[in-house]
């Protein structure tokens, strides 16, 4: 055995593990599914292959809707959560030095220390009719009477913002807390504002940043099931609930597997369209 | 402190009882000078002096506590750093990574709101007097270290600023760029007919640039000059050990004559010298002699030396050849102290041995005694 053949199996070995996992946990359930997703059921027991439950999702108004609904709220979520974030981010990064940076950094984390579901939870707990805001807003008059709060599409958006900010502000942090000053200074002091300074130097700058954050928040938001469930309730559908009756309660895993492969789609499109518009690889955004 | 610059030329820049402080420390304590248009001002210092302070005053980056910072005799105080009309070459050069070398050098013209085809104009006729003609299109990192730094300068100069201030734009280069990019930027300032405002650590830096020179200390101005006045008539200790190489010694003033004062050092040596700098010397003073190593003549035979006014008999310690700035270490044979002797450029003495008996000699002129109270200037040539 020469040095080359056995490097090359140093190489196989070291990266079994890896191609195991990719494999069995993610290629071979996904393989799975998209044959699932083919079935049509033709009599109790009975399937064949086709693509009917693709044919279903299309002329069936709730299930393209909900979907597009999905897609546009994420995308919407994505952009608030952008839209707080990068000031923070760059007050975090920027503004602050030593501890009070560090604190403030860590604060942003803290929510995470406990599960989602009580997280939502603390937010019904708030929000609900019976809740905190309504009691104070009736004791202090500015309601006569209960408020609800909860199952509509503006409390759904607040939960999901809420949810992925800590998405956001940690890699607009890094990229923010890379650029130099003085390049801040440079674009002032050759005649830039504060305007064109963060349009021509700032934004430019921490686009990886920007980029890698709206994917991650995106794909967690589209993917979201807890928040849109117990926040929204039946006012404000999500397309993962939809996922989630087909295979739970209508156990229609062949429709389900449709709908997963569906998202799948849909996510991969917009992530492609968003790296397409603002010129940034997957690999620069991610590496 | 403005009298060494003529005070009938219209001055581009200037700074009057500049004062800055940070909670207790006073980075910048009452100083005062002016740049006459078209002059290569630098202002040169150890790190921690506060020139970095009084170059962000200018530009804007910094508030004055108080005093006033006038731009072609108009105060700029209260002015936005954007709304100045001064612009800054930064330390690591601040060029913008995410553009373009043109976009970089068009960046300022823009925000002025120049038109379309001016700005190319303009981009390009800079571009070829930093002999970057074709550059245009590339990014700022397939550019050299010396030619980042010609676009960082261009970049500036295409918006015909009253002053160009520089903030050690050489420190990063290495040391053959460096020399190289000190003839560079006296020649960029020639084309360019700007007033440079420079600041540095390095001694040599300032004296090759410059046409005035303004050594700082702690927050103080010790001199402004020409290289020739701080190099040859130094007004205090600190930019007589500052300025160029020297050799030092400390001690207590014996006698004063007519001709000189004879001090003592604690060695108990005793040199004659002539008195320096500004405050009066009284026998019984402290104070620092100070001689430059060109100063002083070297021979192997006791004749040589024997009009000099100090002589000095020692050992060869090493020879630090340096083509025609060779140097000679000497080790004094009475107090063990190394001297620091240039060698002539004939090569007469390139067949000194170590450890050869030597004999040294300086005027009483070439050595300038400054008072210097509180134990003498013991922190010299700090970044040297």
């Amino acid at each position: 055995m020469n040095m080359q053949t056995a490097s090359r199996l140093s190489l196989l070995l070291l990266l079994a593990p890896l191609g195991l996992w990719l494999l069995v946990l993610i290629v071979l359930p996904h393989v799975d599914m998209f044959l699932i997703s083919l079935h049509e059921k033709v009599a109790p027991r009975v399937y064949e292959y086709g693509t009917a439950n693709y044919a279903e999702f299309f002329t069936e108004p709730l299930y393209w809707r909900t979907f597009a609904r999905t897609a546009v709220m994420s995308i919407m979520a994505t952009a608030l959560t952008l839209l707080i974030g990068f000031p923070v981010s760059y007050y975090i990064a920027k503004m602050l030095r030593g501890r009070l940076k560090n604190f403030l950094f860590l604060l942003c984390l803290v929510p995470f220390w406990v599960s989602e579901l009580v997280r939502t939870f603390g937010w019904m707990i708030l929000l609900r009719e019976s809740g905190v805001i309504s009691s104070v807003m009736q004791t202090l008059g500015f309601a006569s009477g209960p408020v609800e709060m909860l199952y509509n599409d503006a409390t759904v958006m607040v939960g999901l913002v809420y949810t992925s900010m800590l998405f956001m502000v940690v890699p607009l942090v890094s990229t923010l807390d890379s650029l130099d000053d003085s390049l801040v200074e440079a674009g002032y002091d050759l005649g830039g504002n504060a305007f064109t300074v963060l349009r021509e130097i700032i934004i430019p700058h921490a686009m990886p940043g920007i980029v890698s954050g709206c994917i991650v928040v995106f794909m967690l938001t589209l993917g979201n099931y807890l928040t849109p469930v117990l926040l929204g309730g039946k006012n404000s559908l999500w397309f993962t609930e939809m996922i989630y009756t087909q295979f739970i309660t209508r156990f229609n895993w062949e429709l389900g597997a449709a709908f997963g492969f569906l998202l799948l789609a849909l996510s991969s499109l917009i992530v492609w369209s968003g790296l397409k518009l603002s010129r940034q690889t997957l690999s620069d955004t991610m590496g | 402190m403005t009298n060494t610059v003529e005070t009938t030329t219209k001055f581009d820049l200037e700074c009057r009882n500049l004062t800055r402080r940070f909670g207790d420390f006073v980075a910048v304590d009452d100083v005062s000078f002016g740049v006459p248009e078209g002059d290569f001002f630098s202002i040169l210092g150890p790190s921690g002096c506060g020139k970095t302070t009084i170059l962000r005053m200018m530009a804007g980056f910094e508030r004055p506590t108080s005093g006033d910072i006038l731009i072609k005799e108009k105060s700029v105080v209260n002015m936005a750093p954007n709304k100045r009309p001064v612009n800054m070459v930064f330390q690591h050069l601040a060029l913008f990574p995410m553009m373009t070398v043109a976009e970089n050098i068009a960046y300022g013209l823009v925000r002025k709101g120049l038109g379309k085809s001016d700005i190319a104009d303009k981009v390009r006729s800079a571009l070829d007097r930093i002999d970057l003609p074709t550059s245009g299109d590339k990014s700022i990192k397939q550019l050299s270290g010396g030619q980042q730094q010609r676009v960082a300068i261009a970049r500036c100069l295409v918006l015909e600023p009253a002053a160009l201030l520089l903030d050690e734009p050489l420190g990063a280069l290495d040391l053959k760029l460096r020399e190289h990019m000190k003839v560079e930027l006296k020649k960029m300032q020639d084309k360019f007919s700007t007033t440079f405002v420079y600041i540095t650590h390095d001694q040599s830096e300032a004296l090759v640039m410059s046409d005035h020179v303004a050594v700082m200390n702690e927050g103080r101005f010790e001199q402004i000059g020409t290289p020739q006045d701080l190099y040859y008539q130094p007004d205090t200790a600190f930019v007589a050990g500052f300025v160029g190489d020297t050799n030092h010694w400390h001690g207590r003033v014996d006698t004063i004559n007519k001709d000189g004062v004879k001090v003592v050092t604690a060695d108990g040596v005793s040199l004659l010298a002539s008195a320096a700098g500004k405050a009066a010397l009284r026998a019984g003073d402290e104070v620092d002699i100070f001689v430059r190593p060109e100063s002083v003549v070297i021979g192997t035979d006791v004749d040589r030396v024997s009009t000099m006014e100090n002589r000095i008999t020692g050992d060869l310690v090493s020879v630090l050849f340096n083509g025609a700035n060779s140097r000679a270490l000497i080790r004094d044979r009475q107090t063990g102290g190394e001297l620091d002797v240039a060698l002539p450029q004939t090569g007469e003495f390139s067949h000194l041995k170590r450890g050869q008996e030597v004999h040294l000699g300086w005027g009483l002129a070439q050595a300038k005694a400054f008072s210097a109270p509180n134990g003498g200037t013991k922190k010299l040539g700090i970044d040297a």
